[in-house]
């Protein structure tokens, strides 16, 4: 056997598979929220992001494949162990959780498949911009000027009309709740996969996954909450008001999306 | 005191087993759990039934034959003490006590409460020993060891091979078992010419016996007659890494001792 099947045929082999997807995902979580926290700022700030991004087809298209691969190994790795898993108790004991087991452990699938049913979601909502389901219309309708780059997409506004939707938000905040579960359990639980564990370390990896998870977890519900609680209601208004108008009347004063960016 | 009983009853490895209630006569709280079944047990056979069997032998928490679950937790209710080692007064007059096997597809039940257990056997037979030659006793110390590699060594090597980690273990992994028997011989300078070998080796023969992976809940930790670490399982999977990067040693023409 190479050295490529043994890894995906052996139970140690699969888990070294989720540790390192594990982590890769988790860097990505890291570098995501940076850039979404740049809603903090002024409008052009995420804009400008955003436009730069695009301006790179090359690294977001190299970044977008390597997450998949991990994603999709991810998945491989933790479903085929499961399963396997499952096989090797066929009668259950009388009844009760597992004696002593972390109880984050024993959600791992389930957090792990609502994070998934939430990156297909996400991507439809910010990525796809798919129009039916953000419960507010088309987002790709919504421009703005950059100083440089002209017309762009106006990503400031699409993410806090996306998160005025209250629906919207509270799926977002399930999401992050049980990603900060599972990656509670994960975040250390690599570690020990990949064996990089022992009695003085243990303690220390377990501080490392509650401050990492908590960490991700403020960072990342900090924005549909902020934007509940009147973020960019103005300027989305303005956003929403010029997407809204008749083609005649685009140049109205005050109104238009551009105007908005000028007023900032 | 008195308890009563709700325990495991399968005929053999191929019926379906289901669970069945007795009443226990008067107890004495000072006697062990394994007395209290022989105590039912003199009496089933009184009454002509078919005795409760149940695996037993040292009675000291040494050899790890004893194997029940009780009320949901492999070895009772107390921490770092095997079956054998648990006593009546541990329970309250008039209790209900749930007593099942321990429940594994590698594990294959016997008869009510006795499962086999040779996977295990087959386990260590994969790598679980050191290749030397006997013969006169060599001087003490004349091999240096750190006393904290002894120390450790001497934990793992406690492990009895119950298997209760397994039957804690919501994935029925022995993990922690053969993370136990890797590392006692791995962190000797006994065991270090056949380190990589023995760990590829009991790894594979782990996964073909069945048991399923670990997902690091801590159960087999929490259940442990003889409490052994998780650590060891970390260690075992750096091991195992280490062994699989290596590949196979070079092909060699002619035998060779060893
Ligand atoms: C943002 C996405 C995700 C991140 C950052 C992430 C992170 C991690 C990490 C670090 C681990 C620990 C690996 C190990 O056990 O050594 C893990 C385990 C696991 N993940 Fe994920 N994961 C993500 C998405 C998913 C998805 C979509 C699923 C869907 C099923 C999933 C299911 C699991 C399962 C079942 C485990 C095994 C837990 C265990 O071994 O105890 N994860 N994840
Ligand atoms: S009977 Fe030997 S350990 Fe319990």
């Amino acid at each position: 056997m190479t050295l490529v099947q043994q890894i995906f045929h052996s139970s140690l082999g699969r888990k070294y598979v989720a540790a390192l997807t594990g982590a890769g995902l988790f860097f990505f979580l890291i570098g995501h929220l940076a850039g979404n926290l740049q809603i903090f700022g002024p409008p052009d700030l995420i804009n400008g992001y955003a436009h730069f991004l695009k301006s790179k087809p090359l690294m977001v298209w190299g970044a977008r494949l390597g997450l998949l691969a991990c994603v999709g190994l991810h998945l491989y790795a933790v479903i085929s162990l499961a399963m396997e898993s499952k096989a090797a108790r066929p009668v259950a004991y009388a009844g009760g959780a597992a004696y002593g087991s972390a109880w984050r452990s024993r959600y791992m699938m389930v957090s792990g498949l609502v994070i998934l049913a939430f990156v297909v979601y996400h991507l439809a909502h910010f990525t796809a911009l798919l129009p039916g389901i953000n419960g507010f219309g088309d987002f790709s309708k919504l421009k703005t000027e950059l100083k440089d780059a002209g017309e762009v997409p106006d990503v400031y506004a699409m993410m806090v009309l996306g998160f005025r939707v209250w629906w919207v938000t509270l799926f977002y905040l399930i999401a992050q709740a049980l990603l900060f579960v599972h990656l509670g359990h994960g975040l250390s639980a690599m570690f020990q996969s990949l064996g990089l564990r022992n009695h003085v370390w243990w303690p220390r990896i377990q501080i490392f996954a509650k401050v990492f998870s908590t960490a991700l977890l403020i960072g990342y519900i900090s924005i549909p909450i902020a934007i509940t609680l009147g973020l960019g209601r103005d300027y989305s208004d303005r956003a929403k008001a010029g997407l809204n108008m008749p083609l005649g009347q685009q140049s109205a004063p005050q109104q238009g999306p551009a105007d908005a960016l000028v007023l900032k | 005191m008195k308890v009563t009983l709700k325990v495991w009853r399968q005929k053999n490895a191929t019926s379906a087993g289901e669970f069945k209630t007795y009443s226990s006569p008067e107890l004495n709280e000072n006697m062990s759990f394994l007395e209290m079944l022989d105590v039912i047990n003199e009496d089933l056979a009184i009454k002509g039934e078919e005795p409760i069997a149940f695996d037993h032998d040292c009675r000291e928490g040494i050899c790890g034959t004893c194997s029940l679950v009780i009320d949901g937790k492999p070895h009772g209710p107390h921490k770092g003490v095997a079956t054998c080692q648990t006593y009546m007064r541990s329970f309250k007059n008039g209790d209900e006590i749930v007593i099942e096997p321990w429940r594994a597809k590698a594990f294959p039940i016997i008869k009510d409460l006795v499962c086999d257990r040779k996977a295990f056997d087959r386990i260590q037979h994969a790598g679980g020993f050191i290749s030397v030659r006997t013969g006169a006793a060599p001087d003490a110390n004349s091999i240096p060891v750190p006393k904290e590699d002894a120390d450790l060594a001497m934990d793992a090597a406690q492990c009895i091979g119950c298997g209760a980690c397994v039957a804690a273990c919501k994935n029925a992994s022995a993990m922690l078992f053969v993370a136990a028997k890797v590392s006692h011989l791995g962190l000797m300078p006994q065991g270090q010419p056949e380190r990589y070998k023995r760990v590829k080796a009991m790894v594979d023969q782990m996964d073909a016996e069945g048991f399923g992976s670990c997902t690091i809940t801590g159960s087999c930790e929490a259940v442990c007659p003889k409490e052994i670490s998780l650590d060891f399982i970390a260690r075992m999977n750096r091991d195992y890494a280490v062994a699989l990067f290596k590949g196979e040693p070079k092909k060699t023409a002619g035998g060779g001792a060893g």
